[in-house]
């Protein structure tokens, strides 16, 4: 097999409940040895598309291939390469932490001796030694998190599907889980990991924006945010409040958000000018700002690529 | 099949047993609770129970009895037999609940009033015996149609006489505790496996192992595997207090009881198994147990007589292991039969686990969709 191929190839995804789409004709390439993040809001199709490229839904349409197999008619073998971790933790809370990880690996097949000197070594490594005995029930959020995670690369997969690992988890034990991420990754594993943080996704090497289904942007972070060089500026106003609906009046201006005293302005594509005719406004208003170019951020990435979507969800 | 993972499933459920207090309970409590609370009697009365008739004197009079005790409703005759010993081997093999043997000389017992016909009953069935004792209450005056009772002071001779074999003594706890085998294993055994695989789906486990490389059948066996146990320390319980406290007979091989046990065990936690692969919630599953478990109780024979039931409401029952089950043990711990002589039940109940557990494994797919 070809090392340099995709690790997960997808085109024209879809998949239909009902009357409702739930992921539209997206095409996905994932390059091996990657965090690749997937960036959407709740109910974007993030979940959806998981469980289609481990072979747990059925596409309605489209093609998938995962580590060089075709999905989901392969999907049985592709269970021995990737591990898996869902949205809601999905271990057994009435078992401890040494007895989910020791049916992990015999689930996985692992041979004994591997098994147990592979599940000390986890317990180690996700520091567990001290807990080994607790039930999983009763762990805090954050420790949960990384039994599931010890429990989804027991096996050593190539491939490693993360589904909003960090939702329920503070800020501490999300940057310490991150950590154990990218040891992942520099130890050879693809990383798929969807999320609704701006600060998780711009961790990621590449990553996707989905919305109501669809892709609407993929690339690296960089390349996404050079994707909207001269589009953002940042408005100093005395009263931010005022100078806002001066500013959203003024045409070309796709948004503006209050970032505590001064605001954010994301401009739309090929409106050069609205520099000055911001200024214009805000003196009309009688409202005197600074208005000078930001460089853009992921947030303004994912502002202008959802924001049609938003728009139509307030009409 | 991978016998690691499989056993990989079943030491996690009885990891889950363990902790799981309101389970363990009931694995226990269950069976004494039922056992004491329905150690009391169920009589009821019958009609049509299966006769045979032995009619040794042959005469107009022997033949008039016999066809007055027909009239009665209560019983049906299916065979005829030439000896009174052939009517006892035809209700040891269960063929008939009911043998009536009119002697040689029944002409000559009837004119000097001792005992002119002997009704013999299947004793492992109560509600048959309570049948016979109604046989036994005909006045012979009225059966033969003498017309006229010989002394109006003295009681009419009671010329029936009943003999329940297998349960001389006539003590409902010798047919209840056998058949409570069976009610027992039936609630319980579908119960805990019909939560088993809904509970994962609930609690979100399911994601995950479907996500491995377990199989269905391992899944599948495996959670069905720890019951299988958990059905025989259930059945031992009630075995032990049944001949303890009631001192209900054994009289065929403990190994065969245990076999027909085994046999509705099996029966038992597939369709559970297949309830758990419909239902979306566990209450939703406890619904349909109850859907299960009702008319098992009541049309498997164990409260109601089997014979007494309209012929749609039998053919029911046959589709239900408990009434197979009931015919197993009640045959082999009452009436001394072997598990092979009674092969019909046998094969229905291995043949109602083989599609329980086909259909369940085909049913369950490793897919959300």
């Amino acid at each position: 097999m070809n090392g340099d191929a995709p690790a997960i190839r997808a085109r024209g995804l879809t998949r239909r409940f009902g009357e409702r789409v739930a992921v539209d004709h997206v095409d996905l390439s994932v390059p091996r040895r990657h965090v690749y993040g997937f960036l959407g809001p709740n109910g974007s199709g993030k979940s959806t598309t998981i469980r289609m490229l481990c072979g747990l839904l059925t596409p309605s349409e489209g093609e998938i291939e995962v580590l060089g197999l075709p999905i989901p008619a392969e999907a049985e073998a592709l269970r021995r390469r990737i591990g898996y971790m869902t949205q809601k933790f999905s271990l057994f809370d009435d078992l401890g932490v040494r007895e989910n990880l020791e049916f992990m690996a015999e689930v996985q097949s692992l041979p004994p001796a591997r098994a147990r000197r592979r599940v000390d070594e986890l317990l180690a490594e996700y520091r567990f030694a001290d807990r080994q005995r607790q039930l999983a029930g009763t762990l805090s959020g954050g420790q949960k998190q990384r039994l599931a995670l010890a429990c989804a690369v027991i096996h050593q997969p190539e491939l490693l599907f993360l589904d909003e690992p960090t939702s329920a988890v503070d800020p501490e034990s999300r940057r310490d889980f991150w950590e154990k991420l990218f040891e992942l990754a520099d130890a050879g594993t693809t990383l798929l990991v969807s999320t609704h943080y701006m600060d998780e996704a711009e961790r990621c090497h590449r990553l996707a924006i989905l919305d109501r289904g669809r892709l609407v942007a993929d690339g690296t972070p960089a390349e996404l945010t050079a994707g909207l060089a001269g589009r953002t500026l940042l408005v100093a106003a005395a009263d931010a409040r005022r100078a806002q609906q001066a500013i959203a009046a003024v045409a070309g201006v796709a948004s503006v958000a209050q970032i505590g005293t001064s605001l954010r302005v994301l401009l739309e594509a090929g409106t050069a000018d609205a520099a000055s005719r911001i200024a214009a406004a805000l003196a009309r208003a009688n409202q005197p700002a600074g208005v000078e170019p930001v460089p853009a951020s992921l947030e303004d990435v994912f502002v202008a690529a959802t924001r049609r979507g938003l728009a139509e969800r307030a009409a | 099949m991978n016998l690691r993972r499989l056993w990989a499933v079943v030491l996690k459920e009885l990891r889950q047993m363990r902790r799981d207090r309101i389970t363990l309970a009931m694995i226990v409590a269950v069976p004494v609770m039922q056992l004491v609370l329905f150690g009391y009697a169920i009589n009821l009365n019958l009609r049509g129970l299966a006769a045979g008739i032995a009619d040794q004197a042959g005469t107009a009079g022997s033949r008039a009895l016999v066809l007055d005790l027909l009239a009665t409703g209560v019983v049906a005759p299916v065979a005829e037999a030439r000896t009174p010993a052939e009517l006892v081997e035809r209700l040891r093999r269960g063929e008939i609940s009911i043998g009536i043997a009119v002697p040689p000389d029944f002409e000559r017992r009837k004119a000097d009033g001792s005992e002119a016909v002997q009704v013999m009953v299947d004793g492992s069935d109560t509600s048959v015996q309570a049948a016979a004792a109604q046989l036994a209450q005909m006045p012979l005056a009225t059966v033969v149609g003498l017309g006229q009772a010989p002394l109006a002071s003295t009681p009419p001779p009671r010329p029936v006489s009943v003999i329940a074999f297998n349960n001389p003594e006539r003590r409902s706890a010798v047919n209840i505790v056998p058949g409570l085998i069976g009610v027992i294993l039936t609630m319980t055994m579908v119960l805990f496996t019909g939560v088993a695989i809904v509970r994962e789906r609930e609690r979100g486990n399911m994601e995950l192992l479907i996500a491995t490389p377990l199989s269905r059948s391992e899944l599948m066996l495996g959670k069905v595997l720890p019951y299988v146990a958990i059905g025989f320390l259930q059945t031992t319980v009630i075995l032990a207090l049944g001949t303890w406290l009631f001192a209900v007979p054994i009289r065929g091989s403990l190994l065969d009881v245990y076999l027909a046990a085994g046999l509705l065990i099996l029966a038992n936690l597939t369709l559970g198994l297949l309830i758990s692969t419909r239902a979306r919630s566990q209450f939703q599953a406890m619904q349909m147990t109850f859907f299960v478990f009702l008319p098992s109780i009541l049309l498997s024979g164990f409260m109601f007589p089997f014979s007494g039931m309209p012929r749609i409401a039998q053919w029911l029952s046959e589709v239900l292991p408990l009434t197979h089950f009931l015919r197993l043990v009640r045959g082999v711990m009452l009436r001394g039969a072997t598990i092979g002589e009674l092969w019909p039940d046998v094969l229905a109940l291995a043949a109602f686990t083989t599609v329980m557990m086909a259909t369940a494994i085909l049913r369950f797919q490793k897919r959300l969709d």
